[in-house]
Protein backbone atom coordinates (compact mmCIF):
# COMPACT_ATOMS: atom_id res chain seq x y z
CA UNK A 1 0.00 0.00 0.00
CA UNK A 2 2.86 2.54 1.21
CA UNK A 3 4.14 1.94 -2.34
CA UNK A 4 0.80 3.39 -3.85
CA UNK A 5 0.54 6.09 -1.72
CA UNK A 6 3.79 7.34 -2.52
CA UNK A 7 2.98 7.03 -6.62
CA UNK A 8 0.16 9.33 -5.47
CA UNK A 9 2.14 11.55 -3.92
CA UNK A 10 4.16 12.32 -6.51
CA UNK A 11 2.00 12.36 -9.17
CA UNK A 12 -0.12 14.99 -6.89
CA UNK A 13 2.79 17.16 -6.06
CA UNK A 14 3.61 17.31 -9.94
CA UNK A 15 0.35 18.63 -10.17
CA UNK A 16 -0.06 21.23 -8.12
CA UNK A 17 3.35 22.67 -9.86
CA UNK A 18 1.13 24.11 -13.02
CA UNK A 19 -0.14 27.20 -11.18
CA UNK A 20 -0.38 29.17 -14.36
CA UNK A 21 -2.16 26.67 -16.37
CA UNK A 22 -4.82 26.21 -13.35
CA UNK A 23 -5.42 30.03 -13.38
CA UNK A 24 -5.67 30.13 -17.60
CA UNK A 25 -8.14 26.81 -16.87
CA UNK A 26 -10.06 28.82 -14.24
CA UNK A 27 -10.71 31.34 -16.67
CA UNK A 28 -11.94 29.02 -19.56
CA UNK A 29 -13.83 27.14 -17.53
CA UNK A 30 -15.54 29.94 -15.77
CA UNK A 31 -16.45 31.82 -19.20
CA UNK A 32 -17.42 28.30 -20.40
CA UNK A 33 -19.59 27.76 -17.68
CA UNK A 34 -21.10 30.91 -17.79
CA UNK A 35 -22.03 31.08 -21.41
CA UNK A 36 -24.03 27.20 -21.41
CA UNK A 37 -25.93 29.25 -18.56
CA UNK A 38 -26.69 32.01 -20.56
CA UNK A 39 -27.82 29.45 -23.61
CA UNK A 40 -29.77 27.77 -21.79
CA UNK A 41 -31.27 30.56 -19.70
CA UNK A 42 -31.94 31.61 -23.74
CA UNK A 43 -33.70 28.42 -24.12
CA UNK A 44 -36.10 28.74 -20.93
CA UNK A 45 -37.29 31.76 -21.67
CA UNK A 46 -38.24 31.43 -25.12
CA UNK A 47 -41.21 28.15 -23.77
CA UNK A 48 -42.32 27.94 -20.08
CA UNK A 49 -43.71 24.03 -20.80
CA UNK A 50 -41.74 21.30 -21.05
CA UNK A 51 -38.54 22.17 -18.56
CA UNK A 52 -36.76 19.16 -17.00
CA UNK A 53 -35.07 20.77 -14.14
CA UNK A 54 -35.23 24.43 -12.56
CA UNK A 55 -32.68 26.96 -13.91
CA UNK A 56 -31.40 27.12 -10.39
CA UNK A 57 -30.96 23.01 -10.57
CA UNK A 58 -29.27 23.18 -13.49
CA UNK A 59 -26.82 26.42 -12.48
CA UNK A 60 -25.72 24.24 -9.68
CA UNK A 61 -24.77 21.70 -12.43
CA UNK A 62 -23.32 23.72 -14.53
CA UNK A 63 -21.08 24.99 -12.01
CA UNK A 64 -20.24 22.13 -10.39
CA UNK A 65 -19.25 20.47 -14.06
CA UNK A 66 -17.03 23.27 -14.49
CA UNK A 67 -16.05 23.54 -11.24
CA UNK A 68 -14.85 19.29 -11.38
CA UNK A 69 -14.29 18.88 -14.94
CA UNK A 70 -10.72 17.43 -13.87
CA UNK A 71 -12.05 14.97 -12.19
CA UNK A 72 -14.66 13.66 -15.10
CA UNK A 73 -13.01 14.28 -18.02
CA UNK A 74 -13.33 10.78 -20.09
CA UNK A 75 -10.81 12.59 -22.70
CA UNK A 76 -8.07 12.99 -20.18
CA UNK A 77 -5.27 9.78 -20.65
CA UNK A 78 -1.79 9.73 -19.33
CA UNK A 79 0.43 10.22 -22.73
CA UNK A 80 3.46 8.13 -20.84
CA UNK A 81 1.32 5.09 -20.17
CA UNK A 82 0.13 4.52 -24.00
CA UNK A 83 3.68 5.99 -24.35
CA UNK A 84 5.27 3.23 -22.47
CA UNK A 85 3.01 0.70 -24.23
CA UNK A 86 4.24 1.64 -27.97
CA UNK A 87 7.66 2.32 -27.45
CA UNK A 88 8.04 -1.14 -25.03
CA UNK A 89 9.13 0.97 -21.86
CA UNK A 90 6.81 -0.90 -20.09
CA UNK A 91 9.43 -3.69 -19.81
CA UNK A 92 10.78 -1.87 -17.44
CA UNK A 93 7.52 -1.52 -15.28
CA UNK A 94 6.73 -4.78 -15.56
CA UNK A 95 9.93 -5.97 -13.73
CA UNK A 96 9.08 -4.16 -10.81
CA UNK A 97 7.40 -6.03 -7.62
CA UNK A 98 3.93 -4.06 -7.67
CA UNK A 99 1.03 -4.30 -9.51
CA UNK A 100 0.84 -2.28 -12.51
CA UNK A 101 -2.97 -1.93 -12.85
CA UNK A 102 -2.55 -0.48 -9.08
CA UNK A 103 0.10 1.90 -9.82
CA UNK A 104 -1.40 3.23 -13.45
CA UNK A 105 -5.15 3.81 -11.15
CA UNK A 106 -3.27 5.99 -8.78
CA UNK A 107 -1.13 7.99 -11.06
CA UNK A 108 -4.63 8.42 -12.82
CA UNK A 109 -6.26 9.39 -9.35
CA UNK A 110 -3.66 11.18 -8.89
CA UNK A 111 -3.60 13.53 -11.17
CA UNK A 112 -7.16 14.24 -12.01
CA UNK A 113 -7.39 15.10 -8.07
CA UNK A 114 -4.36 17.59 -7.91
CA UNK A 115 -6.08 19.39 -11.46
CA UNK A 116 -9.10 19.45 -9.82
CA UNK A 117 -7.61 20.76 -5.90
CA UNK A 118 -6.23 23.71 -7.95
CA UNK A 119 -9.41 24.77 -9.81
CA UNK A 120 -12.63 24.18 -7.58
CA UNK A 121 -12.31 26.28 -4.99
CA UNK A 122 -11.93 30.00 -6.76
CA UNK A 123 -14.95 28.64 -9.13
CA UNK A 124 -17.21 27.52 -6.91
CA UNK A 125 -16.86 30.77 -5.34
CA UNK A 126 -16.54 32.91 -7.52
CA UNK A 127 -20.30 30.83 -8.84
CA UNK A 128 -22.21 30.96 -5.68
CA UNK A 129 -21.90 35.09 -5.72
CA UNK A 130 -23.57 34.91 -9.02
CA UNK A 131 -27.63 36.69 -8.87
CA UNK A 132 -29.91 33.81 -8.13
CA UNK A 133 -31.05 31.56 -10.05
CA UNK A 134 -27.47 31.61 -11.90
CA UNK A 135 -25.20 30.92 -8.98
CA UNK A 136 -24.37 27.34 -7.46
CA UNK A 137 -26.53 26.82 -4.28
CA UNK A 138 -26.02 24.59 -1.55
CA UNK A 139 -26.99 21.46 -1.35
CA UNK A 140 -30.92 20.96 -0.79
CA UNK A 141 -30.00 19.09 2.98
CA UNK A 142 -26.79 18.07 4.64
CA UNK A 143 -27.36 14.15 3.90
CA UNK A 144 -28.01 15.13 0.75
CA UNK A 145 -24.12 16.69 1.17
CA UNK A 146 -23.02 13.77 2.31
CA UNK A 147 -23.94 11.35 -0.46
CA UNK A 148 -23.22 13.61 -2.89
CA UNK A 149 -19.31 13.34 -1.48
CA UNK A 150 -20.01 9.50 -1.41
CA UNK A 151 -21.01 9.47 -4.95
CA UNK A 152 -19.01 11.99 -6.36
CA UNK A 153 -15.93 9.46 -5.25
CA UNK A 154 -17.46 6.73 -6.64
CA UNK A 155 -18.13 8.73 -9.79
CA UNK A 156 -14.19 9.70 -10.16
CA UNK A 157 -13.43 5.92 -9.03
CA UNK A 158 -15.84 4.95 -11.72
CA UNK A 159 -14.07 7.03 -14.71
CA UNK A 160 -10.69 6.19 -13.43
CA UNK A 161 -11.60 2.09 -14.03
CA UNK A 162 -13.06 2.69 -17.08
CA UNK A 163 -10.20 5.09 -18.74
CA UNK A 164 -7.95 1.80 -17.39
CA UNK A 165 -9.73 -0.17 -20.14
CA UNK A 166 -8.71 2.06 -22.76
CA UNK A 167 -5.40 2.06 -21.82
CA UNK A 168 -5.31 -2.12 -21.63
CA UNK A 169 -6.52 -1.45 -25.02
CA UNK A 170 -3.61 -0.21 -26.47
CA UNK A 171 -1.83 -3.74 -25.36
CA UNK A 172 -4.10 -5.48 -28.21
CA UNK A 173 -4.53 -2.54 -30.84
CA UNK A 174 -0.84 -0.77 -30.24
CA UNK A 175 -2.15 2.09 -31.85
CA UNK A 176 -4.63 3.69 -29.56
CA UNK A 177 -6.07 6.45 -31.53
CA UNK A 178 -9.00 5.05 -32.73
CA UNK A 179 -10.52 4.05 -29.15
CA UNK A 180 -9.18 7.01 -27.76
CA UNK A 181 -11.32 9.40 -30.29
CA UNK A 182 -14.56 7.03 -29.67
CA UNK A 183 -13.81 7.38 -25.89
CA UNK A 184 -13.77 11.38 -26.32
CA UNK A 185 -16.55 11.79 -28.38
CA UNK A 186 -19.39 10.10 -28.16
CA UNK A 187 -18.93 9.19 -24.21
CA UNK A 188 -18.45 12.61 -23.25
CA UNK A 189 -21.66 12.88 -24.85
CA UNK A 190 -23.00 10.08 -22.74
CA UNK A 191 -22.04 11.41 -19.26
CA UNK A 192 -24.20 14.27 -19.75
CA UNK A 193 -20.64 17.05 -20.52
CA UNK A 194 -22.57 18.41 -23.26
CA UNK A 195 -26.14 18.86 -22.38
CA UNK A 196 -27.48 17.25 -19.21
CA UNK A 197 -29.14 14.11 -19.24
CA UNK A 198 -32.69 15.57 -18.46
CA UNK A 199 -32.50 17.22 -21.77
CA UNK A 200 -32.07 14.09 -23.15
CA UNK A 201 -35.68 12.58 -25.15
CA UNK A 202 -37.73 10.60 -22.64
CA UNK A 203 -37.43 6.87 -24.60
CA UNK A 204 -33.16 7.06 -24.15
CA UNK A 205 -33.54 8.36 -20.48
CA UNK A 206 -34.05 5.23 -19.12
CA UNK A 207 -30.98 3.44 -20.88
CA UNK A 208 -28.82 6.42 -20.37
CA UNK A 209 -28.96 6.10 -16.92
CA UNK A 210 -28.51 2.74 -16.86
CA UNK A 211 -24.93 2.71 -18.77
CA UNK A 212 -21.85 3.57 -16.63
CA UNK A 213 -21.62 6.52 -18.47
CA UNK A 214 -24.49 8.35 -15.46
CA UNK A 215 -22.41 6.92 -12.86
CA UNK A 216 -19.49 9.44 -13.40
CA UNK A 217 -20.60 13.00 -13.08
CA UNK A 218 -23.90 12.82 -13.11
CA UNK A 219 -25.07 11.12 -10.29
CA UNK A 220 -23.37 12.58 -7.70
CA UNK A 221 -23.99 16.02 -9.52
CA UNK A 222 -27.98 15.33 -9.43
CA UNK A 223 -27.85 14.52 -5.78
CA UNK A 224 -26.13 17.43 -5.21
CA UNK A 225 -28.88 19.90 -6.70
CA UNK A 226 -31.62 17.79 -5.66
CA UNK A 227 -32.95 16.26 -9.05
CA UNK A 228 -31.93 12.72 -7.53
CA UNK A 229 -33.32 12.55 -3.95
CA UNK A 230 -34.97 9.85 -1.82
CA UNK A 231 -34.73 6.25 -2.53
CA UNK A 232 -33.77 7.23 -5.91
CA UNK A 233 -30.31 7.95 -4.11
CA UNK A 234 -29.74 4.53 -2.82
CA UNK A 235 -30.23 2.74 -6.20
CA UNK A 236 -28.68 5.68 -8.09
CA UNK A 237 -25.22 5.24 -5.67
CA UNK A 238 -25.74 1.16 -5.91
CA UNK A 239 -25.46 1.71 -9.66
CA UNK A 240 -22.48 3.56 -8.85
CA UNK A 241 -20.65 0.64 -7.32
CA UNK A 242 -22.03 -2.08 -9.61
CA UNK A 243 -20.66 -0.58 -12.34
CA UNK A 244 -17.47 0.04 -10.32
CA UNK A 245 -16.84 -3.62 -9.57
CA UNK A 246 -18.08 -4.63 -13.26
CA UNK A 247 -15.34 -1.96 -14.87
CA UNK A 248 -12.79 -3.11 -12.46
CA UNK A 249 -12.96 -7.02 -12.63
CA UNK A 250 -12.83 -6.33 -16.64
CA UNK A 251 -10.15 -4.11 -16.36
CA UNK A 252 -7.99 -6.34 -14.48
CA UNK A 253 -8.59 -9.38 -16.37
CA UNK A 254 -8.24 -8.14 -19.92
CA UNK A 255 -4.76 -6.75 -18.30
CA UNK A 256 -3.97 -9.88 -16.81
CA UNK A 257 -4.56 -11.68 -20.03
CA UNK A 258 -2.59 -8.70 -21.95
CA UNK A 259 0.11 -9.27 -19.56
CA UNK A 260 0.47 -13.17 -19.92
CA UNK A 261 1.25 -12.71 -23.60
CA UNK A 262 2.75 -9.21 -24.00
CA UNK A 263 5.40 -9.21 -27.11
CA UNK A 264 7.40 -6.25 -25.93
CA UNK A 265 8.48 -4.14 -29.21
CA UNK A 266 11.90 -3.43 -29.93
CA UNK A 267 14.67 -2.92 -27.34
CA UNK B 1 1.84 29.44 -53.31
CA UNK B 2 3.66 26.55 -55.87
CA UNK B 3 5.88 25.92 -52.23
CA UNK B 4 2.81 25.55 -50.19
CA UNK B 5 0.64 23.39 -53.05
CA UNK B 6 4.60 21.01 -52.85
CA UNK B 7 4.22 21.01 -48.97
CA UNK B 8 0.26 20.22 -49.04
CA UNK B 9 1.48 17.17 -51.44
CA UNK B 10 4.23 16.16 -49.02
CA UNK B 11 1.66 16.19 -45.81
CA UNK B 12 -0.96 14.50 -47.95
CA UNK B 13 1.27 11.46 -48.80
CA UNK B 14 2.91 10.98 -45.65
CA UNK B 15 -0.74 10.88 -44.12
CA UNK B 16 -1.81 8.33 -46.90
CA UNK B 17 1.40 5.74 -45.51
CA UNK B 18 -0.84 5.41 -42.23
CA UNK B 19 -4.29 5.02 -43.88
CA UNK B 20 -6.14 3.19 -41.21
CA UNK B 21 -5.03 5.76 -38.59
CA UNK B 22 -6.42 8.55 -41.52
CA UNK B 23 -9.67 7.51 -41.89
CA UNK B 24 -9.53 7.12 -37.88
CA UNK B 25 -9.27 10.26 -37.00
CA UNK B 26 -11.41 11.51 -39.95
CA UNK B 27 -14.09 9.71 -38.50
CA UNK B 28 -13.37 10.59 -35.05
CA UNK B 29 -13.70 14.78 -36.03
CA UNK B 30 -16.86 13.46 -37.77
CA UNK B 31 -18.26 11.91 -34.19
CA UNK B 32 -16.95 14.99 -32.12
CA UNK B 33 -18.94 17.55 -34.14
CA UNK B 34 -22.06 15.20 -34.74
CA UNK B 35 -22.35 14.79 -31.10
CA UNK B 36 -22.64 18.32 -30.89
CA UNK B 37 -25.44 18.42 -33.35
CA UNK B 38 -27.25 15.98 -31.11
CA UNK B 39 -26.90 18.71 -28.61
CA UNK B 40 -28.81 20.93 -30.49
CA UNK B 41 -31.21 18.44 -31.82
CA UNK B 42 -32.17 17.12 -28.56
CA UNK B 43 -32.49 20.91 -26.99
CA UNK B 44 -34.61 21.83 -30.20
CA UNK B 45 -37.04 18.12 -29.42
CA UNK B 46 -37.88 19.58 -26.34
CA UNK B 47 -37.74 23.34 -26.41
CA UNK B 48 -38.96 24.72 -30.72
CA UNK B 49 -37.51 27.43 -30.67
CA UNK B 50 -35.15 30.07 -29.14
CA UNK B 51 -35.24 33.60 -28.73
CA UNK B 52 -36.93 33.43 -31.80
CA UNK B 53 -34.81 31.28 -34.20
CA UNK B 54 -36.24 28.25 -34.88
CA UNK B 55 -34.07 24.63 -35.49
CA UNK B 56 -33.30 25.08 -39.38
CA UNK B 57 -32.28 28.52 -39.10
CA UNK B 58 -29.46 27.64 -36.06
CA UNK B 59 -28.63 24.53 -38.34
CA UNK B 60 -27.65 26.89 -40.85
CA UNK B 61 -25.87 28.86 -38.24
CA UNK B 62 -24.22 26.35 -36.75
CA UNK B 63 -23.52 24.88 -40.39
CA UNK B 64 -21.66 28.17 -41.42
CA UNK B 65 -19.49 28.17 -38.25
CA UNK B 66 -18.35 24.97 -38.58
CA UNK B 67 -17.55 25.02 -42.16
CA UNK B 68 -15.50 28.51 -41.41
CA UNK B 69 -13.62 26.96 -38.28
CA UNK B 70 -12.62 23.61 -40.20
CA UNK B 71 -11.37 25.27 -42.92
CA UNK B 72 -9.79 27.87 -40.52
CA UNK B 73 -8.25 24.71 -38.47
CA UNK B 74 -7.45 22.62 -41.43
CA UNK B 75 -5.00 25.24 -43.40
CA UNK B 76 -3.88 27.48 -40.07
CA UNK B 77 -3.47 24.61 -37.95
CA UNK B 78 0.36 25.16 -38.02
CA UNK B 79 -0.38 28.44 -35.82
CA UNK B 80 -2.43 26.75 -33.70
CA UNK B 81 0.39 23.97 -32.61
CA UNK B 82 3.05 26.83 -33.22
CA UNK B 83 4.22 26.76 -28.80
CA UNK B 84 5.35 23.20 -30.35
CA UNK B 85 7.42 24.87 -32.42
CA UNK B 86 8.63 27.25 -30.43
CA UNK B 87 9.99 25.24 -27.40
CA UNK B 88 11.70 23.11 -29.69
CA UNK B 89 13.49 25.14 -31.16
CA UNK B 90 12.40 24.56 -35.07
CA UNK B 91 11.44 28.15 -35.52
CA UNK B 92 15.31 29.34 -35.63
CA UNK B 93 14.97 26.52 -38.34
CA UNK B 94 12.63 28.77 -40.52
CA UNK B 95 14.11 31.84 -39.57
CA UNK B 96 17.28 30.67 -41.45
CA UNK B 97 14.94 29.18 -44.71
CA UNK B 98 14.97 32.15 -47.03
CA UNK B 99 11.33 32.16 -47.59
CA UNK B 100 8.95 33.89 -45.66
CA UNK B 101 8.24 32.70 -42.50
CA UNK B 102 4.36 32.65 -42.32
CA UNK B 103 4.32 30.63 -45.17
CA UNK B 104 6.35 27.85 -43.81
CA UNK B 105 4.48 27.45 -40.47
CA UNK B 106 1.25 27.65 -42.30
CA UNK B 107 2.69 24.80 -44.56
CA UNK B 108 4.38 23.27 -41.66
CA UNK B 109 0.96 21.42 -40.97
CA UNK B 110 -2.46 20.60 -42.51
CA UNK B 111 -4.99 18.60 -40.82
CA UNK B 112 -6.79 17.00 -43.47
CA UNK B 113 -8.26 14.74 -41.11
CA UNK B 114 -10.37 17.78 -40.60
CA UNK B 115 -12.44 16.73 -43.84
CA UNK B 116 -14.83 14.73 -41.22
CA UNK B 117 -15.88 18.26 -39.44
CA UNK B 118 -16.12 19.62 -43.12
CA UNK B 119 -18.27 17.13 -43.89
CA UNK B 120 -20.39 16.93 -41.06
CA UNK B 121 -20.67 20.68 -41.83
CA UNK B 122 -22.05 19.84 -45.38
CA UNK B 123 -24.58 17.77 -43.91
CA UNK B 124 -26.57 20.12 -42.12
CA UNK B 125 -26.13 22.42 -45.48
CA UNK B 126 -27.80 20.06 -46.92
CA UNK B 127 -30.36 19.81 -44.87
CA UNK B 128 -30.69 23.02 -43.50
CA UNK B 129 -31.01 24.67 -47.03
CA UNK B 130 -33.50 23.21 -48.21
CA UNK B 131 -35.96 23.16 -45.13
CA UNK B 132 -35.15 27.11 -43.96
CA UNK B 133 -37.38 28.97 -45.31
CA UNK B 134 -34.61 31.17 -47.63
CA UNK B 135 -35.53 32.20 -50.57
CA UNK B 136 -32.33 31.63 -52.28
CA UNK B 137 -31.67 34.62 -54.67
CA UNK B 138 -27.99 35.85 -55.57
CA UNK B 139 -27.03 37.85 -53.21
CA UNK B 140 -28.31 35.31 -50.35
CA UNK B 141 -25.75 33.19 -51.75
CA UNK B 142 -23.44 35.77 -51.66
CA UNK B 143 -23.75 36.05 -48.13
CA UNK B 144 -23.41 32.82 -47.31
CA UNK B 145 -20.39 33.17 -49.12
CA UNK B 146 -19.25 36.21 -47.48
CA UNK B 147 -19.87 34.43 -44.18
CA UNK B 148 -17.91 31.30 -44.54
CA UNK B 149 -14.70 33.08 -45.90
CA UNK B 150 -15.52 36.14 -43.19
CA UNK B 151 -15.05 33.08 -40.53
CA UNK B 152 -12.11 31.29 -42.04
CA UNK B 153 -10.53 35.02 -41.43
CA UNK B 154 -11.57 35.64 -38.27
CA UNK B 155 -10.55 32.18 -36.67
CA UNK B 156 -7.33 32.26 -38.53
CA UNK B 157 -6.56 35.66 -37.37
CA UNK B 158 -7.17 33.67 -33.69
CA UNK B 159 -4.72 31.45 -34.23
CA UNK B 160 -2.22 34.25 -35.53
CA UNK B 161 -2.69 35.92 -32.31
CA UNK B 162 -2.29 32.62 -30.28
CA UNK B 163 0.64 31.82 -31.59
CA UNK B 164 2.35 35.59 -31.86
CA UNK B 165 1.83 35.18 -27.82
CA UNK B 166 4.42 32.46 -27.79
CA UNK B 167 6.64 34.43 -28.59
CA UNK B 168 6.79 36.36 -25.03
CA UNK B 169 5.30 33.25 -22.91
CA UNK B 170 6.83 30.31 -24.83
CA UNK B 171 4.24 28.26 -23.90
CA UNK B 172 0.76 28.38 -25.50
CA UNK B 173 -2.05 30.09 -24.04
CA UNK B 174 -5.10 27.58 -22.51
CA UNK B 175 -7.60 30.49 -21.94
CA UNK B 176 -7.27 31.62 -25.84
CA UNK B 177 -9.26 28.54 -26.35
CA UNK B 178 -12.16 30.59 -24.72
CA UNK B 179 -12.66 32.37 -28.63
CA UNK B 180 -11.28 29.68 -30.64
CA UNK B 181 -13.02 26.11 -28.71
CA UNK B 182 -15.32 28.03 -27.65
CA UNK B 183 -16.58 30.22 -30.80
CA UNK B 184 -17.03 26.86 -32.00
CA UNK B 185 -19.02 25.71 -29.46
CA UNK B 186 -21.28 28.32 -28.88
CA UNK B 187 -21.34 29.52 -32.32
CA UNK B 188 -23.33 27.43 -33.13
CA UNK B 189 -26.17 29.86 -31.97
CA UNK B 190 -26.74 33.04 -33.55
CA UNK B 191 -24.91 35.11 -30.66
CA UNK B 192 -28.09 37.59 -29.61
CA UNK B 193 -29.51 34.57 -27.75
CA UNK B 194 -26.71 34.99 -25.18
CA UNK B 195 -27.74 38.62 -24.57
CA UNK B 196 -26.44 42.16 -25.43
CA UNK B 197 -23.51 42.07 -23.94
CA UNK B 198 -21.79 38.93 -25.24
CA UNK B 199 -23.28 40.06 -29.01
CA UNK B 200 -21.75 43.27 -27.90
CA UNK B 201 -18.10 41.81 -26.96
CA UNK B 202 -18.51 39.42 -30.18
CA UNK B 203 -18.57 42.19 -32.41
CA UNK B 204 -16.33 44.86 -31.10
CA UNK B 205 -13.41 43.18 -29.51
CA UNK B 206 -13.56 39.39 -30.83
CA UNK B 207 -15.83 39.93 -33.98
CA UNK B 208 -17.39 36.57 -34.18
CA UNK B 209 -20.88 38.29 -34.58
CA UNK B 210 -19.12 39.98 -38.08
CA UNK B 211 -19.87 36.87 -39.75
CA UNK B 212 -22.42 35.12 -37.88
CA UNK B 213 -24.98 36.98 -36.43
CA UNK B 214 -25.44 39.85 -38.41
CA UNK B 215 -25.19 38.65 -41.94
CA UNK B 216 -27.01 35.79 -40.34
CA UNK B 217 -30.16 38.73 -39.77
CA UNK B 218 -29.95 39.63 -43.64
CA UNK B 219 -30.10 35.82 -44.82
CA UNK B 220 -32.96 34.83 -42.66
CA UNK B 221 -34.70 38.34 -44.04
CA UNK B 222 -35.10 39.55 -40.43
CA UNK B 223 -33.25 42.77 -41.83
CA UNK B 224 -33.06 44.51 -45.22
CA UNK B 225 -30.15 46.45 -44.67
CA UNK B 226 -27.25 45.46 -47.36
CA UNK B 227 -24.65 46.35 -44.49
CA UNK B 228 -25.34 43.60 -42.68
CA UNK B 229 -24.21 41.58 -45.53
CA UNK B 230 -21.20 43.21 -46.32
CA UNK B 231 -19.86 42.85 -42.36
CA UNK B 232 -18.09 39.36 -42.82
CA UNK B 233 -15.72 41.59 -44.94
CA UNK B 234 -15.26 44.23 -42.38
CA UNK B 235 -14.82 41.01 -40.15
CA UNK B 236 -11.90 40.10 -42.46
CA UNK B 237 -9.77 42.72 -42.13
CA UNK B 238 -9.32 41.31 -38.27
CA UNK B 239 -6.55 39.51 -39.52
CA UNK B 240 -4.50 43.02 -40.45
CA UNK B 241 -3.75 43.50 -36.51
CA UNK B 242 -3.36 40.11 -36.13
CA UNK B 243 -0.74 40.17 -38.36
CA UNK B 244 0.70 43.17 -37.05
CA UNK B 245 1.08 41.52 -33.70
CA UNK B 246 2.86 38.38 -35.50
CA UNK B 247 5.08 40.98 -37.16
CA UNK B 248 6.22 42.00 -33.60
CA UNK B 249 6.11 38.14 -31.85
CA UNK B 250 9.27 37.92 -34.90
CA UNK B 251 10.65 41.00 -34.06
CA UNK B 252 10.66 40.13 -30.14
CA UNK B 253 11.71 36.50 -30.86
CA UNK B 254 14.69 35.07 -28.90
CA UNK B 255 15.17 31.63 -29.33
CA UNK B 256 14.65 29.18 -26.58
CA UNK B 257 18.29 27.58 -27.50
CA UNK B 258 17.56 23.89 -27.31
Amino acid sequence: MREYLSFFKIRFSIGLQYRAAAWAGMATQFAWGGMTILLFRAFYQSSQNALPMTMSELSSYIWLQQAFLALYMVWYFDNDIFGSIMSGNIAYELCRPIDIYAMWFTKNMAVRISRAVLRCLPILVFAAFLPAPYNISLPISPAAGLLFIISMILGLLVVVAFSMIIYVSAFYTISPIGIRILATSVLEFFTGAIIPLPFFPQSLQTLMYLLPFASMQSTPFMIYNGYISGERIASAISLQIIWLIILLALGKTLMVRALRKVVVQGG
Amino acid sequence: MKLYLKYASVILRSLMQYKASFVMSTIGQFLVSFTAFLGVYFMFSRFHSVSGFSYCEVLLCFSVLLTSFSLAECFVRGFDTFSVIISNGEFDRIMVRPRNEILQVLASRIEFSRIGRLLQALLMFAYALPSSEVVWSFDKILTLFFMIIGGFGVFSGLFVIYASLCFFTIEGLEFLNIFTDGGREFGRYPFSVYGEGVLKFFTYIVPLALFQYYPFLYLTGRTDRVIYMLLPLIGLLFIVPCLLFWRIGVRHYKSTGS
